[in-house]
C-alpha cells in the first residue's frame, strides 16, 4: 500500500522534473544536523522546529514572519479579560489538514485539535502524555507552562479559553512558539486505533504551508506545497532538506548547485561568499547575547567595582575580529537591540586597560588569580568560546589578573555552571525563544534563577522588582519603560561583562526570491519563490 | 683464577658478539635506502623537537593582533617574519608546528611506553602461568579487540573527558592487545626450548625465568610492533583531535591545529594544510624506518 | 571442522558478555547527563530531573540496570533512542546499508588495486617501479584520512567540480529505499541516470576509505609472493620453463592469496573505523556519524547499542575468517 503510493508519487516527480513544459519549483536547502524528530513539543534544537513546527504546522497566533512582533494565526483573533487572566481565542474556519500518503482528513480544523495539541502537554493523565517511551515536553516545561495554565476550555466549535494562573504578558508570544503547534486529534486517533501512537513523532500531519513526504535518517527529508493551504499554496512546489553538518562541505555544495541556501556559514567564509557573484547573503542581528558572567556571590567578584574593572580590561573588538571574523556587534545591554524596550542610552563599554589597573587597585585587589569557563561547544551567540577565552586571559594578563581557562564537557558545564558555589567567570549566552525581553532579563537574571539559569548567581532587589512588574503590566510602552530602567540598573552593577551579539548569515543563490531572515532563528520557506 | 679468567672471557666475547650483531643489524639496515631516510628525518624531527624553543622564531601561543591569517611568505600578502603564515588569531604557524613536534613524539613515545610496559607483563604472565590466568587475560583482550580502535579509543576519550593525557591513556589501551598477543606467542615459542628447560633445572626462579630468559629472545618481534605503534599513536591522537577530543586548545598539537583550522579550509589553505603535511611526513619517516627495521631483524625475509 | 567450530564459540560467548558489560557501563561512565543537555543553557530543575530519571528507569541500581539490559538483549530489543524515540536497532538498521555499501566500496577499490600492484611490485622486485609502488604504498598507509578527505575535497569537488561535494544521490532523483543499497535501489527503480549519480557520489569517499586498507593489502600482497616464490615449487615451476606470468599468476599467486584474504577479513574493524571520520567529513547517512552525534547527545541507549552491533558484527567477520582459514589450511584446527 505504502509501497505503491510511494512509486506513484515518485514517477509523479519524475514526470514533473523531467517535463519541460511545466517546471516544478525546487528548493534544497541544505540544513545542519538531522531532526530529533517530528512532534515540536518533544524538543528544543531549532534544527528540529525548522524541520517540523515552521514547515508542517500552526499555531494559534504566529510570529510575523521576519519580526518578533505577533500575528493572527489558525484564531482569527482574541480577547483578554480585564483581570489578564483569561484569553478567549476565535478560531479560522474552512482550514485544512494536510493530506498525505498516511493520512486523509475528513474534518477541517477545529477547536478539539487545539484542545488535544495543549491538553496533551499539560494534563499527566492524558492518553497522549506519555505516548512515546521517554516523552517530556521540554519547552512547555522550559517556559513554565504548568505552573501558569490553569485550564484550556473549549467554549464551542470555535472558540477556546484558556484560563491563566497568574496574569502574564509574555503568553500570547509564548503559544506563537513551536510547542505549541496545533495536531490533528484527528489523525492521532487513527494512530491511536491502529497502536501505533509513536508515529505521530515520525509521519507528521498540520495545517502548515508544506506537507511531510518523507525522511532518510541523517540525509534528506522531503516536502511538498500543502495545495489547500488557508493562507494560499506556497509558489514552492516542493521543499528538500539536504542534511550537511560540515559547514565547509554546506559551501561547497551550494556552490556546485546542489543546493541554493544554507545557514551558518563558516565566520571565515563570509568575505569569500560576498565576493561570488552568483550568491548573495543577506544578514540580520541575531536574537542573542554572548557574556562573561562573574559568580557574583564569589568575593572579590561581589564588588560591583571589581567587575566593572575587569570588564574594562576586555578588548571587544579583538573578539569580533578574531572569533566571530566581523560576523558580530559588540553588546552593552543583556538583551539584542532588534528587540523592543532596547535601551539606546546605556553607556557602551570602555576598553581602557590602564584604567581598569587603577579601579582593581583602589577596590583593593592585587594578585588576582581566577577561573574562566570555556564551553566546549559552538553557539550562536559564540562561535569559539575557546578562542574568547585565549583572548580574555590575555587581555586580563595585562592588568595583573592571572587567568586559567577551564572547560568540561558541555552537558556538565551546563550542570556544574549552575551551582551557586561555582568557582570562576562563564562564557555562556543565550538565544531569544519568543522576542519578548522577559526571556531575556527575567530568565537571565531575576533571583529566580540564581542556582539555574542566572549562571551570575546575581540577585539583586531593586532589579528584581522592575523585571516582576512588567511581566504583569497589559501595555507594551509601560513595560519597556521599566526594562530601560533595568538595564541601566544592570549596567551599573555589571553582573556580567557583556561581549556580542552574533550576526545571522544566510548565503543563498541569487536565484532564490523573498527569503526572509527570522531574528527568532528559524528558516521558515514559507512565501520563499526560486527562478 | 681460572673461573675469574673464563667468565671474563665470556662476557668479553658475548660483548663481540653483540657488537657484531649490531654491525650485522647496520649492515641489512643500511641496505633499505628508505629506511635510512626515514631515520634520518625522524633524527631531524627529535633534533627540531629538543632545540624548538631555540628554533622557533615566535613563541607558538603568542598572538600578533595585526597578523590574523597572514598567508605563508611565497604568497602575497605573505611577511617575511612568518614564514609559513598565521592562523586565526595571529599565532607563527611555523613556530607552531615546531612545538608541535615535541607533543607527536611525546605521544609516540607515552603510548609506546605504557602499550609496551603493560602488554610485555600481561603477555609474559598470560604465556607462562597459562590456565585461567591466560584465559582471563586473553579474553578481555579479545574483547578491546572486538571494537575499531579509534571507535574504542573515542569512546574511552569521552569518559576519561577529552585531553592529551586521557587521549593518550586511550590509545594506549587500545594498542595493548597487540603486544599482550605478541609476547604470549613468542613466550608459549621459547618457553619449551631447551635453553629454557635448562634454565629451569638449575633453579631459576620465575621472575628470573621470564624476564632474564625467556624476554630478551622475544624482543625482534615487540620493536617493530613498537615503531608500528609509535607512528599509529601519532595519527590516532590526530584523529581525536580533529574530533575534538585529543589535545584542546591552544595547545600546538598538529591534529588539534588542524581541527581549529578546518573552518578556515576555503579560505586560508596553510592553516589546514601545513599541519596536515606535518603529520604526514613525521608518520611516514618512522614507518619507513620501521620497515627497515623489521626487515633488518626478520631472519625470513632477509635470505629472499 | 565441528569441534573447531565449537571450540571457536566457546570462546566467542564470554568475549560477547564482555561486550555487553563495556558496551553497558561505557556510556554510564561518561561525564555529562543527557537530560542536562536537553534542557540547555535554561537548565532543569533538581525536581524535574529526578522525575525524568525514573521515568527512564535510571535511578535503579546500576546492577539491575545491567540485569534489564542483557534480559531486553535477548528478546532483541536494544532500547529507544532519547532523541528520535524510535527503537535502536530500527535506526541501526536503516543506516547500515549506507555504511556497507561504502566499506564494500572502498574494499573492492582496495582489492582491485591493491592485490595487482602487490603482485606488480614482488616480480620487479627492486626495480623503479617496485619502489614506486611501495613507496606510494607506505605514504597512503601513513596519511591522517580525515585530512585527505578535506583536501580531495577541496581539489575534486572545489576546484576541479568533478564530483559532487557530499550526499549519496542527487537530491534531484527519488528512489524508493528497497534493500537500503543505492547502487542496487537505483537499479531497481525506473529513473534514468540514478545509478550514475549514485556512483559518482560514491567515489570520493570510497577512495578515502580505501586509502588504508589499499596500501596495506598492496604490502601484504608484495611480501607474500616474494615468499611464495621463494618456494621450492615455484622454482622447480620456473626451471621446467614454464612463462614467468604463468608461474606468478597461477603458481605464486594462488598461494599467496591465503595471507591476503585474512588481512581482507582483518580490515573490517580498520573499515569501520575509518567509516566514522569519512562519513563525518563527507556527511554520510551512516552507522559512523550516527554513533559519533550520539556520543556527543549522550544519547545512552544509541551508543550501548551501536557499540555491541559493532562489537558483534566484527566478531562474526573474525570467526568467518577463521573458519575459511581452518578449511584452507587444516593445520590450525588442531
Amino acid at each position: 500500500m505504502n509501497l505503491t503510493n510511494l512509486r506513484i508519487w515518485g514517477l509523479a516527480t519524475l514526470l514533473v522534473w523531467s517535463c519541460s513544459t511545466y517546471a516544478a519549483k525546487t528548493l534544497i536547502y541544505c540544513s545542519e544536523g538531522s531532526p530529533e524528530g517530528f512532534d515540536p513539543a518533544l524538543y528544543t534544537s531549532g534544527t528540529t522546529f525548522d524541520a517540523s513546527s515552521r514547515a508542517i504546522y500552526n499555531r494559534l497566533v504566529e510570529f510575523v514572519h521576519g519580526s518578533t512582533e505577533i500575528e493572527p494565526g489558525l484564531a482569527e483573533r482574541w480577547e483578554v479579560s480585564d483581570d489578564g487572566l483569561e484569553y478567549t481565542f476565535h478560531l479560522r474556519h474552512g482550514v485544512k489538514f494536510q493530506k498525505t500518503r498516511f493520512f486523509t482528513p475528513s474534518r477541517d480544523f477545529n477547536a478539539d485539535d487545539v484542545l488535544f495539541s495543549l491538553q496533551r502537554q499539560l494534563d499527566p493523565n492524558h492518553p497522549w502524555h506519555q505516548y512515546t517511551p521517554g516523552t517530556s515536553w521540554e519547552y512547555f516545561q522550559g517556559m513554565s507552562m504548568p505552573e501558569l495554565l490553569k485550564a484550556v476550555v473549549k467554549v464551542d466549535d470555535y472558540t477556546v479559553k484558556l484560563v491563566l494562573a497568574s496574569p502574564q504578558a509574555p503568553m500570547l508570544a509564548n503559544l506563537a512558539m513551536d510547542f505549541a503547534s496545533i495536531m490533528s486529534k484527528e489523525y492521532a486517533d487513527q494512530l491511536a486505533a491502529q497502536g501505533r501512537k509513536e508515529m505521530l513523532n515520525q509521519e507528521p500531519v498540520g495545517t502548515g504551508p508544506f506537507f511531510f513526504v518523507n525522511y532518510q535518517k541523517d540525509a534528506v527529508i522531503r516536502y511538498r506545497a500543502h495545495p489547500n493551504y488557508w493562507a494560499g499554496k506556497q509558489s514552492l512546489d516542493n521543499l528538500i532538506f539536504a542534511i550537511t553538518t560540515e559547514a565547509s562541505v554546506r559551501l561547497q555544495k551550494l556552490k556546485a548547485g546542489e543546493c541554493q541556501i544554507l545557514p551558518y556559514p563558516n565566520p571565515a567564509d563570509v568575505a569569500l561568499i560576498r565576493d561570488d557573484s552568483s550568491l548573495k547573503m543577506p544578514e540580520l542581528q541575531g536574537l542573542n547575547v554572548g557574556y562573561l558572567a562573574f559568580n557574583t556571590q564569589q568575593p572579590p567578584f561581589d564588588k560591583p567595582e571589581v567587575r566593572r574593572a575587569l570588564s574594562m580590561a576586555i578588548n571587544r573588538q579583538a573578539i569580533l575580529d578574531a572569533v566571530f571574523q566581523g560576523a558580530g556587534s559588540l553588546a552593552k545591554n543583556p538583551i539584542p537591540p532588534t528587540m523592543w524596550s532596547y535601551n539606546e542610552a546605556t553607556p557602551a563599554d570602555e576598553y581602557n586597560p590602564e584604567k581598569a589597573k587603577q579601579l582593581l587597585a583602589e577596590a583593593g585587589v592585587s594578585n588576582l588569580e581566577m577561573k574562566v569557563w570555556a564551553m566546549p561547544v559552538q553557539r550562536p551567540y559564540n562561535p569559539n568560546a575557546r578562542r574568547m577565552a585565549e583572548l580574555i586571559q590575555a587581555d586580563f594578563a595585562k592588568i595583573g589578573v592571572k587567568v586559567s581557562i577551564v572547560s568540561y564537557e558541555w552537558g556538565e558545564y551546563l550542570a556544574r555552571s549552575k551551582e551557586v558555589d561555582r568557582d570562576g567567570a562563564i562564557l555562556m549566552g543565550w538565544t531569544g525563544d519568543n522576542g519578548d525581553p522577559d526571556n531575556f532579563l527575567g530568565v537571565l537574571l531575576s533571583c529566580d534563577g540564581v542556582g539555574g539559569a542566572n549562571r551570575a548567581q546575581w540577585c539583586n532587589a531593586e532589579f528584581d522588582a522592575l523585571i516582576k512588574k512588567a511581566r504583569t503590566l497589559p501595555n507594551q510602552a509601560d513595560r519597556a519603560e521599566l526594562y530601560k530602567q533595568a538595564q541601566l540598573l544592570f549596567k551599573e552593577q555589571a553582573p556580567w561583562a557583556t561581549i556580542a551579539h552574533s550576526v545571522v548569515f544566510m548565503p543563498m543563490s541569487k536565484r532564490v526570491k523573498n527569503f526572509v531572515i527570522d531574528p527568532l532563528g528559524y528558516h521558515r520557506f514559507d512565501g520563499v519563490d526560486i527562478e | 683464577m681460572a673461573t675469574a679468567t673464563s667468565v671474563k672471557e665470556a662476557a668479553s666475547s658475548r660483548a663481540a658478539n653483540e657488537r657484531s650483531a649490531l654491525r650485522e643489524f647496520w649492515f641489512y639496515f643500511s641496505q633499505n635506502k628508505g629506511a635510512v631516510v626515514g631515520l634520518a628525518l625522524f633524527i631531524l624531527l627529535v633534533v627540531v623537537a629538543l632545540l624548538a624553543p631555540l628554533l622557533a622564531p615566535h613563541a607558538p601561543d603568542f598572538q600578533y593582533r595585526e597578523n590574523f591569517l597572514t598567508p605563508p611568505v611565497w604568497q602575497e600578502g605573505g611577511s617575511s617574519s612568518f614564514l609559513l603564515g598565521t592562523d586565526a588569531v595571529g599565532r607563527d604557524i611555523l613556530s607552531r608546528l615546531i612545538y608541535g613536534a615535541r607533543y607527536s613524539l611525546f605521544i609516540g613515545c607515552v603510548v609506546v611506553s605504557i602499550a609496551l610496559a603493560g602488554g610485555v607483563i600481561l603477555g609474559l604472565v598470560a604465556g607462562y602461568c597459562k590456565g585461567w590466568v591466560d584465559a582471563l587475560i586473553m579474553r578481555i583482550m579479545d574483547i578491546i579487540l572486538a571494537f575499531p580502535s579509534l571507535l574504542l579509543a573515542l569512546v574511552l576519550v569521552a569518559v576519561l573527558g577529552p585531553g592529551l593525557l586521557n587521549a593518550m591513556i586511550a590509545i594506549a589501551l587500545v594498542f595493548q592487545p597487540h603486544f599482550v598477543r605478541l609476547t604470549r606467542a613468542a613466550v608459549l615459542a621459547e618457553a619449551n626450548r631447551e635453553y629454557v628447560v635448562a634454565a629451569r633445572v638449575a633453579g631459576s626462579g620465575h621472575l628470573r625465568l621470564m624476564v632474564h630468559t625467556i624476554l630478551p629472545n622475544c624482543l625482534a618481534p615487540l620493536i617493530v610492533q613498537a615503531t608500528l605503534s609509535f607512528s599509529a599513536a601519532i595519527l590516532d591522537a590526530a584523529a581525536l583531535g580533529f574530533l575534538g577530543m585529543g589535545a584542546q586548545p591552544p595547545t600546538p598539537e598538529w591534529g588539534t591545529m588542524l581541527a581549529e583550522a578546518r573552518e578556515f579550509i576555503l579560505r586560508a589553505w596553510w592553516v589546514v594544510t601545513l599541519p596536515g603535511v606535518a603529520i604526514l611526513i613525521t608518520v611516514l619517516a618512522i614507518n619507513l624506518f620501521g620497515d627497515g627495521l623489521r626487515d633488518a631483524l626478520d631472519p625470513k625475509l632477509k635470505r629472499s | 571442522m565441528i569441534r573447531f567450530l565449537l571450540s571457536r564459540l566457546a570462546v566467542l560467548v564470554p568475549t560477547f558478555l564482555g561486550v555487553t558489560l563495556v558496551a553497558f557501563s561505557f556510556i554510564r561512565l561518561l561525564p555529562g547527563d543527557p537530560l542536562e543537555l536537553l534542557a540547555g543553557e535554561r537548565g532543569i530543575s533538581a525536581e524535574r530531573k529526578l522525575e525524568l530519571q525514573q521515568q527512564m528507569g535510571f535511578d535503579k541500581p546500576l546492577w539491575q540496570q545491567y540485569f534489564d539490559y542483557l534480559g531486553n538483549l535477548l528478546h532483541g530489543d536494544l532500547g529507544t533512542s532519547f532523541a528520535s524515540k524510535k527503537p535502536v536497532l530500527d535506526e541501526f538498521l536503516a543506516l547500515f546499508p549506507a555504511t556497507v555499501e561504502l566499506s564494500l566500496c572502498a574494499i573492492l577499490i582496495a582489492v582491485l588495486l591493491g592485490v595487482p600492484l602487490g603482485v606488480i611490485a614482488a616480480s620487479k622486485r627492486g626495480s623503479v617501479v617496485d619502489q614506486v609502488i611501495m613507496g606510494g604504498a607506505l605514504v597512503g598507509y601513513s596519511m591522517p584520512i580525515f585530512w585527505w578527505g578535506l583536501l580531495l575535497i577541496i581539489l575534486f569537488s572545489g576546484t576541479l567540480g568533478w564530483t559532487p561535494v557530499s550526499g549519496r544521490i542527487s537530491l534531484m532523483f527519488w528512489v524508493e529505499p528497497v534493500t537500503g543499497f543505492m547502487l542496487i535501489d537505483t537499479l531497481l527503480s525506473d529513473e534514468e541516470g540514478a545509478f550514475l549519480s549514485a556512483l559518482q557520489h560514491l567515489i570520493l569517499p570510497s577512495i578515502v576509505l580505501a586509502t588504508i586498507p589499499l596500501a596495506v593489502i598492496a604490502r601484504q600482497t608484495r611480501s607474500a609472493m616474494l615468499e611464495v616464490m621463494g618456494e621450492d615449487y615455484v622454482r622447480t615451476a620456473r626451471a621446467k620453463g614454464l612463462s614467468p606470468m604463468r608461474v606468478i599468476g597461477v603458481h605464486a599467486l594462488r598461494n599467496a592469496l591465503i595471507p591476503v584474504v585474512t588481512t581482507i577479513g582483518l580490515q573490517v574493524g580498520v573499515l569501520l573505523a575509518g567509516a566514522i571520520l569519512t562519513e563525518t567529513i563527507f556527511s554520510w547517512p551512516g552507522i559512523g556519524k550516527w554513533l559519533v552525534d550520539s556520543i556527543t547527545r549522550r544519547d545512552y541507549f544509541v551508543v550501548q547499542g551501536a557499540l555491541l552491533l559493532i562489537a558483534g558484527i566484527i566478531m562474526l567477520v573474525n570467526l568467518t575468517v577463521d573458519l575459511l582459514y581452518g578449511l584452507i589450511n587444516p593445520r590450525i584446527r588442531s
